[in-house]
C-alpha cells in the first residue's frame, strides 16, 4: 500500500503547488487561426535565437482570443492576442472593464481570401455579387420582401458561368475567415441589390441579418475549421470550390488554383497592391502592462516586427503572409517599440 | 402408459416433415454462426482499412531526407564562451553553398538554392556544437534535414511531371537537388526527430516529444488522482455504505457520469480549474485533473465489480477469526481484487490518453517548441498534436499526422497489452 501513500503525498504536494501563485517565464499568445502560423514562426525563431523558453501560441479564433486576452492583467492572462480583423468596440470595452486599458495594435500584413478549386476544373471569374447570389440564404425579391435562394447551378445566376452545380466548402461561423467573407463578399454583394440601401437606412439590424445569412439547403457546406479537409474534398469533386486563406492555396498550388474575383487573379502581388478585392489586414495586440513583467516579451516583440519576419523575404511571408509596404512596416515597428496606446 | 407409447410410435423421426424441420433448425444455427462471422470480418475489415490507410499515408514520415555537410569549425574563430551569439548563420550558409558548388551563383539564385535546406540549419549546428564543444577544434560532419518541399520531392510526393509553375520547387532547384544526390551526400535515415524533437513550424523538424511529455504528465496526474480516489470511493460504497436511498442516488449518478461526453468535462475544467482556481492554461496539471474527472466514474464501477467478485467466504472467514473490517479489506479482499482493478485502471488511462475534446477546451492545443518538464509547463498532448498537425497547411504535415496517429495507436496497444498481461498473469478465477 506504499503506492497509495505515495500517490496521496503526490496529490497533496500538487495541490499545494497549485495554491501558490506561479510566476510565468513563457510568453502566452492566443487568437486568430489565420495569424497562428505567422506567430508560430516568430515564436520558434525567437526561441531558437535567444535560447529562452518558447512562447506558447494557441489558436482560439479571433473572438475567443480577445475574450481571454481581455480577461485581465496578470500572469494568468495572455500577453498577445492575434486577430484577423481589427478589435471591435465591444472588445475594447470588455478589456477596459477588466483593467486592460493600455494595448498596442500592430498590423503585420494582409491575407487574401481565396475561392479555390481543383487544377483540373475550368477557370472561373466571379464577382462579389455572383458569390452573394450563390450563397445567400434569402435573396430580395425586389418588392421589399425576401425569397429563399433557389439557384442550383452557377449558370442560374449568370448564363456566362458554367452549368455545374453550386458546391462551396467554407468556414463555420466561429471562424475569422467566415467573418471576413461575410464582410467582404456577402455584405458587398448584398448592398448592390435593389432596395437594400433603403433597408439599411430603415432597419440596419434586419439588413445585417439578411446579408450575412448563408444558405443551409446544401450548396454551401460548412467544412469545419480544418482547411486541409477542404483541400481533399476539392480534389475529390472537380465541380466544388472552397473558401480559405491564401496560405492554403499557396501551399497546395500543385493541386489547386484560385478563381478570379472581379477579374483579378489572386497572387501575392495583387493582394499586396490592394487590387485583389477580397483581402483583409491581420493584426496582433499587445498588453503593455505586461511588457516589464513577462521576461522576454520586449525581445519577442522586436523579433515579431523585425524586417526578417515581416519583410518582403521574411519568414512570415514565406509561410504565405502578404507583406505590408516598407512604410507601413516601419510604422508598425515604431508603434510596437514605443508602446503606442490604442485609441478609438 | 399405452397412450404414451402410442404417441412415441406415431412420431416418425424419418418422415419428411421432421426432416424439413430439422433442416431448418440446423440452417438457423448455421445462419447465426455466419452472422457472427460476418460481423467479425466487417470489424476486422474496417480496422485493416484504418491501419492500412494510416500506414500508406504515414510511413513516409518515418524517414527524413537529410544531407551531410562537412564544416570546419577550427577556422571559424568562434569564442568558446560566447557560442550562443556567434555568427552561425553565415558559417552554415557558406558550408551549404560549398556542398552543392553554389558559391558563384547570384544572390537570388543562392537563395533559391538555400531553400533546399531547413531554415533552422544554423541553430541545429549551433546546438550540436554547444552540446559537444570538442567539435570546435576540427572538421566534423553535420546532418542537415532538407526542407519540406524537397523532402516531398525525394519521397515522390511532389511529382516532377507537374508543370513548373504549379509546383513548389522549380527546375533549377531540382537540378541542384539531383546534383547533391549524385554526389552521394543525400540519404534517408530513420526519422528519430519524429519522436525526439519538439513541435516546429517546419515539418522536417517537427516531432512528438512535446506531445509525449505533455501526455505523460497528464496521465501521471490523472492516475495520481483517479486511482486512490476511485479505490477509496469503491471500497466505501461496496464495504461500508448502508443500503439506502442516498447510496442508491450516488450509485445512479456515478453510472450516469460514466456516460457523460468528455467535452462536458472539458467545459467543467475550463470553468472550475481555470476560472475559479486560476490554474494556468495549457498545463498538463489541468489536463490531468479533467481526465481524472472523466475516468473516475469508470474506475469506481470497475473497482466495485472486482471487489464484489471476491467470494464472500473470504470476507466472512477473515471477519470470523477476528479480523477487523479494515484488516479484512486491506489484507484479503483488495489484494485479490487488485489484478482486475489494475486492468481496469490501465484501460481507463488508455482511454484518457486518446481523449481530445476536453484538452482542446483547456488550451492544450497550443504551439510550442519545447517539451514539458513538469505538470505546470504548458504543453500539448498526443491527440491534440494530431489535431494541430492535421490543420497545418504544409504538405509534410499530412504524412506526419498519420505517423502521429500510428505512434498514438502504438502507445494504446502497449497499454492494452499490459492490461491483458496483468489479467492473464494474476487474475484468480473462483
Amino acid at each position: 500500500m506504499t503506492l497509495l501513500r505515495l500517490t496521496a503525498a503526490a496529490l497533496i504536494a500538487s495541490a499545494a503547488f497549485a495554491g501558490a501563485a506561479h510566476a510565468r517565464d513563457q510568453i502566452k499568445i492566443v487568437g486568430s487561426s489565420t495569424v497562428f502560423p505567422y506567430m508560430q514562426a516568430a515564436a520558434e525563431e525567437y526561441a531558437n535565437k535567444s535560447g529562452k523558453p518558447a512562447p506558447v501560441v494557441e489558436s482560439t479564433g479571433t473572438g475567443g482570443g480577445f475574450k481571454v486576452f481581455c480577461g485581465g492583467i496578470g500572469p494568468d492572462f495572455p500577453d498577445i492576442s492575434n486577430a484577423s480583423r481589427a478589435i471591435k468596440d465591444s472588445e475594447i470595452k470588455l478589456c477596459a472593464d477588466n483593467g486592460v486599458v493600455d494595448i498596442t495594435e500592430a498590423k503585420i500584413g494582409f491575407d487574401g481570401l481565396t475561392i479555390a478549386m481543383d487544377q483540373a476544373a475550368g477557370d472561373m471569374d466571379l464577382t462579389k455579387e455572383q458569390l452573394y447570389k450563390a450563397l445567400a440564404a434569402e435573396l430580395p425579391d425586389g418588392k421589399g420582401g425576401f425569397v429563399a435562394n433557389a439557384s442550383k447551378n452557377w449558370s442560374d445566376i449568370d448564363p456566362k458561368l458554367p452549368n455545374t452545380p453550386i458546391t462551396v466548402f467554407g468556414p463555420p461561423p466561429t471562424s475569422g475567415t467566415r467573418d471576413a467573407f461575410v464582410e467582404l463578399v456577402m455584405d458587398a454583394g448584398c448592398s448592390k441589390q435593389p432596395g437594400m440601401a433603403d433597408l439599411k437606412k430603415a432597419d440596419e439590424k434586419k439588413y445585417k441579418e439578411v446579408c450575412s445569412r448563408m444558405r443551409q439547403d446544401g450548396p454551401f457546406i460548412e467544412a469545419g475549421e480544418n482547411d486541409n479537409l477542404i483541400v481533399q474534398r476539392l480534389e475529390a469533386d472537380k465541380n466544388a470550390v472552397g473558401i480559405f486563406g491564401y496560405s492554403f492555396l499557396y501551399e497546395n498550388s500543385d493541386k489547386l488554383k484560385g478563381a478570379k474575383i472581379e477579374g483579378v487573379e489572386v497572387s501575392e502581388e495583387s493582394i499586396a497592391d490592394g487590387s485583389y478585392p477580397i483581402s483583409r489586414p491581420l493584426f496582433f495586440y499587445v498588453k503593455n502592462a505586461h511588457r516589464d513583467v513577462i521576461p522576454g516579451l520586449k525581445e519577442f516583440l522586436t523579433e515579431a516586427t523585425s524586417e526578417e519576419a515581416l519583410g518582403d523575404d521574411g519568414y512570415m511571408v514565406e509561410r504565405g503572409l502578404t507583406p505590408l509596404s516598407a512604410e507601413l512596416r516601419e510604422a508598425t515597428r515604431k508603434a510596437v517599440a514605443d508602446a503606442v496606446k490604442l485609441s478609438k | 402408459m399405452s397412450a404414451v407409447q402410442q404417441n412415441v410410435q406415431t412420431v416418425d423421426w424419418h418422415s419428411d416433415a421432421i426432416k424439413a424441420r430439422r433442416k431448418s433448425r440446423y440452417a438457423a444455427e448455421t445462419r447465426l454462426k455466419a452472422y457472427g462471422l460476418i460481423a467479425i470480418v466487417f470489424a476486422l475489415g474496417f480496422l485493416t482499412i484504418l491501419i492500412g490507410s494510416l500506414t500508406v499515408k504515414g510511413y513516409k514520415a518515418f524517414e527524413q531526407t537529410v544531407v551531410s555537410v562537412e564544416i570546419d569549425l577550427a577556422t571559424s574563430g568562434f569564442d568558446r564562451d560566447k557560442l550562443m551569439d556567434a555568427n552561425w548563420k553565415s558559417l552554415v550558409k557558406k558550408a551549404l553553398l560549398e556542398v552543392g558548388g553554389a558559391e558563384s551563383l547570384k544572390k537570388k539564385e543562392q537563395k533559391a538554392y538555400l531553400d533546399m535546406f531547413t531554415d533552422n540549419a544554423a541553430y541545429l549546428v549551433r546546438d550540436q556544437v554547444i552540446a559537444d564543444p570538442a567539435r570546435l577544434s576540427g572538421k566534423s560532419s553535420f546532418v542537415i534535414p532538407l526542407s519540406d518541399p524537397f523532402d516531398q520531392l525525394a519521397k515522390g510526393e511532389i511529382s516532377r511531371d507537374t508543370p513548373e509553375d504549379q509546383r513548389r520547387v522549380n527546375d533549377r532547384q531540382i537540378a541542384a537537388f539531383d546534383q547533391l544526390v549524385a554526389k552521394g551526400v543525400v540519404s534517408k535515415p530513420f526519422n528519430w526527430g519524429l519522436i525526439f524533437n519538439a513541435d516546429s513550424r517546419f515539418p522536417e523538424l517537427a516531432g512528438l516529444a512535446g506531445a509525449i511529455s505533455g501526455s505523460f504528465w497528464s496521465i501521471v496526474v490523472c492516475f495520481a488522482i483517479s486511482f486512490p480516489v476511485g479505490i477509496a470511493a469503491a471500497i466505501y460504497l461496496e464495504e461500508f455504505a448502508p443500503k439506502n436511498r442516498w447510496t442508491d442516488l450516488i450509485e445512479i449518478n456515478i453510472n450516469n457520469l460514466a456516460a457523460v461526453p468528455s467535452v462536458v468535462f472539458g467545459l467543467l475544467g475550463l470553468a472550475v480549474f481555470l476560472g475559479w482556481f486560476g490554474l494556468p492554461r495549457s498545463a498538463p496539471l489541468v489536463g490531468g485533473l479533467v481526465l481524472a474527472l472523466m475516468t473516475l466514474p469508470t474506475l469506481i464501477i470497475v473497482t466495485r465489480v472486482s471487489l464484489k467478485s471476491v467470494p464472500s467466504s473470504i470476507r466472512e472467514a477473515a471477519l470470523g477469526i477476528g479480523a477487523s473490517k479494515h484488516e479484512a479489506i486491506f489484507h484479503h479482499i483488495l489484494p485479490l481484487a487488485m489484478p482486475t482493478v489494475m486492468t481496469g485502471t490501465i484501460i481507463s488511462l488508455a482511454r484518457a490518453l486518446g481523449e481530445t475534446a476536453p484538452l482542446l477546451l483547456i488550451g492544450m492545443n497550443a504551439f510550442m517548441t519545447s517539451t514539458a518538464h513538469g505538470v505546470f509547463d504548458a504543453s500539448t498532448a498526443l491527440p491534440t498534436q494530431i489535431y494541430i498537425w492535421s490543420d497545418s497547411p504544409e504538405r509534410g504535415f499530412v504524412s506526419r499526422t498519420s505517423a502521429a496517429i500510428l505512434v498514438l495507436l502504438a502507445f494504446l496497444v502497449l497499454m492494452n497489452g499490459i492490461a491483458i498481461f496483468l489479467r492473464q498473469r494474476f487474475e484468480r478465477r473462483w
